[in-house]
């Protein structure tokens, strides 16, 4: 699959974002008023950017409105539906926070709750779409739910310490949060790596009882829509050195940065050092998200000379 | 509307394509381009096409496939447009209500005023039958000709899909599969016509004829061609002399 840079963002940054908003909306933190525009201010703007960022790929960005009305059957006008009611509990908990110094905690449990309905949602645009074996399966929700939470708890890490509020526990949570998504994604990645399609050239034809299926002539000349879209294959070859520079910096160097965070108590060295982690943590789950789309194989390709999709 | 009809269409119009027919000449390719791109919707674009990498919105493509190995390998033409499945996974992925299935007749179809040309109902379809119009940004598909088989402007020998109208082999056949008597249903009964990659649970409408089985009393061309050299080289013949006579000014 044709690697969308706008769709890269999108998934990224409003992951992150809502992962941040999650954390946010727990109530840990304290209701101090500059804390809350940084946090909030931080969350809202990776969730903003991000969606905007997913209409850049569209034929009609102008017509985006219209993929709020079939919510009844498709995940992605459901996941335009969720990410603008989220901005009503979260308005409610920004408003109490920031106005009057308090945390709302029925606010932030609405906004908790609607940001897990959102990123699952965000997921299932990918896990709904039965072509492509390497999105159609139950660990694309629990990948970029745990994404979003890795995601998010980097960057609350690094604007609860950059606001000078440096508590002990906030890296080691980020740790764990960071350890979970690095075990789903290697069990997704095993998963990918040893499944086997339930189409091949053979049933996508019909012909598979005749023998073997080679397309002797291909019905156009040039690369058209279906190719560049869903033929991908450039770089894939590269998979796998790619999949070792995403581990380290989504996982690795977070990780690494976080236990200097925890260990060394000056406050200038704690927050750089958080920069970095965010950071990282940021560049390796847009590379992260690259792989799935360049390595994830769609039926198509069958009718273009694959054996298997 | 993008959720499926929720009680089964009175009618499925569909085609039936003939695999042992199909000498891919790709007059089916040209006249669905020819008249989709000024028929129902906005034009079917190209991008660059007098250029180097051409590019365009076709909406029914043919490959050629070998099949088998060796001497009982076969090469197959194997035209592909949307199949307007039952189960269409690209009008309940649409995200706007532009890709909709017809209550009528079960042809699916898009509203290019309401396509956001998200691509997404393209991911969906397992058969590449959705192409986007680049220079339209909306998605495009076959409308089994939804323009000509209701048109009562042209002669009603002619109310059927383009591709089936200009077919010089009669390797398309268009038809009402829920008619029993129809042609198509008939076609498929006798020549157990199948569906495409049934395991995506998609239930098209649309449905293949596989290709006959070879007859295999013939004698191969491979064996008479070895037949006729040898007895050239041993006898001469007509063949052995003409080919002294050509020898000799070499």
């Amino acid at each position: 699959m044709h690697p969308a840079y706008s769709i890269i963002f999108f998934t990224t940054l409003s992951g992150a974002g809502y992962g941040l908003l999650f954390l946010l909306s727990l109530g840990f933190l304290p209701a101090d008023r500059l804390l809350g525009v940084a946090s909030l201010g931080l969350s809202a703007a990776m969730i903003v950017v991000g969606l905007l960022s997913s209409t850049f790929h569209l034929g009609h960005p102008e017509r985006a409105w219209r993929a709020l009305t079939q919510w009844r059957s498709s995940w992605l006008s459901r996941e335009g539906c969720m990410a603008i009611i989220t901005f009503a509990p979260m308005a409610w908990l920004a408003y109490d926070w920031l106005i009057h110094g308090t945390f709302n905690s029925i606010a932030g449990t609405l906004t908790a709750i609607c940001c897990v309905i959102t990123v699952y949602c965000t997921a299932m645009i990918y896990g709904s779409v039965k072509t492509v074996r390497h999105w159609n399966n139950g660990y694309t929700p629990l990948v970029y739910l745990s994404f979003a939470l890795a995601t998010g708890g980097v960057a609350y890490l690094f604007v609860a310490f950059l606001m000078g509020y440096s508590y002990g526990w906030m890296p080691w949570h980020a740790i764990v949060a960071l350890v979970i998504a690095w075990v789903i994604k290697a069990i997704y990645w095993r998963h990918v790596d040893n499944g086997r399609s339930i189409s091949d050239a053979g049933t996508a034809t019909g012909l598979g009882y005749m023998g073997k299926v080679k397309l002797i002539d291909p019905p156009h000349s040039e690369e058209n829509y279906l190719l560049k879209e869903m033929g991908y294959t450039i770089a894939r070859k590269h998979a796998h050195k790619l999949r070792g520079i995403s581990v380290v910096l989504c996982f690795v160097l977070p990780i690494l940065t976080a236990i200097l965070i925890g260990l060394v108590q000056i406050e200038l060295l704690q927050v750089l050092a958080a920069l970095v982690g965010f950071a990282s943590v940021i560049a390796g789950t847009l590379t992260v998200r690259w792989l799935y789309f360049a390595e994830a194989k769609h039926t198509v390709t069958l009718y273009y000379g694959a054996e298997r999709a | 509307m993008t959720s499926l009809p929720l009680t089964p269409s009175a009618k499925r119009l569909g085609l039936v394509i003939d695999l042992d027919i199909c000498v891919g000449c790709q007059a089916c390719v040209v006249n669905c381009k020819e008249w989709n791109t000024g028929g129902y919707a906005a034009p079917l674009s190209d991008v660059n096409p007098y250029g180097a990498e051409t590019d365009g919105a076709w909406l029914n493509r043919v490959h050629a496939l070998e099949v088998g190995e060796g001497k009982n390998s076969r090469t197959i033409h194997f035209p592909k447009s949307c199949l307007h499945c039952d189960d269409a996974p690209c009008v309940t992925a649409c995200p706007t209500g532009a890709s909709y299935k017809r209550q009528d007749d079960g042809i699916v179809l898009v509203d290019e005023s309401k396509c956001i040309g998200c691509g997404l109902c393209a991911w969906s379809c397992p058969y590449g039958a959705r192409e986007m119009d680049l220079a339209g940004g909306v998605m495009k598909k076959c409308t089994l000709c939804v323009d000509r088989i209701y048109n009562e402007n042209i002669p009603e020998a002619q109310r059927q899909p383009a591709c089936v109208n200009t077919c010089p082999a009669s390797a398309r056949h268009f038809g009402d599969f829920n008619d029993p008597d129809s042609n198509v249903s008939e076609m498929v009964r006798e020549r157990g016509g199948y569906d495409l990659m049934p395991e995506m649970g998609t239930r098209p409408t649309n449905k293949y004829l596989p290709p006959r089985a070879k007859q295999q009393d013939k004698p191969s061309c491979v064996g008479s061609e070895t037949a006729a050299s040898t007895q050239v080289a041993a006898q001469g013949g007509f063949l052995g002399w003409l080919d002294d006579i050509l020898s000799m000014g070499a």
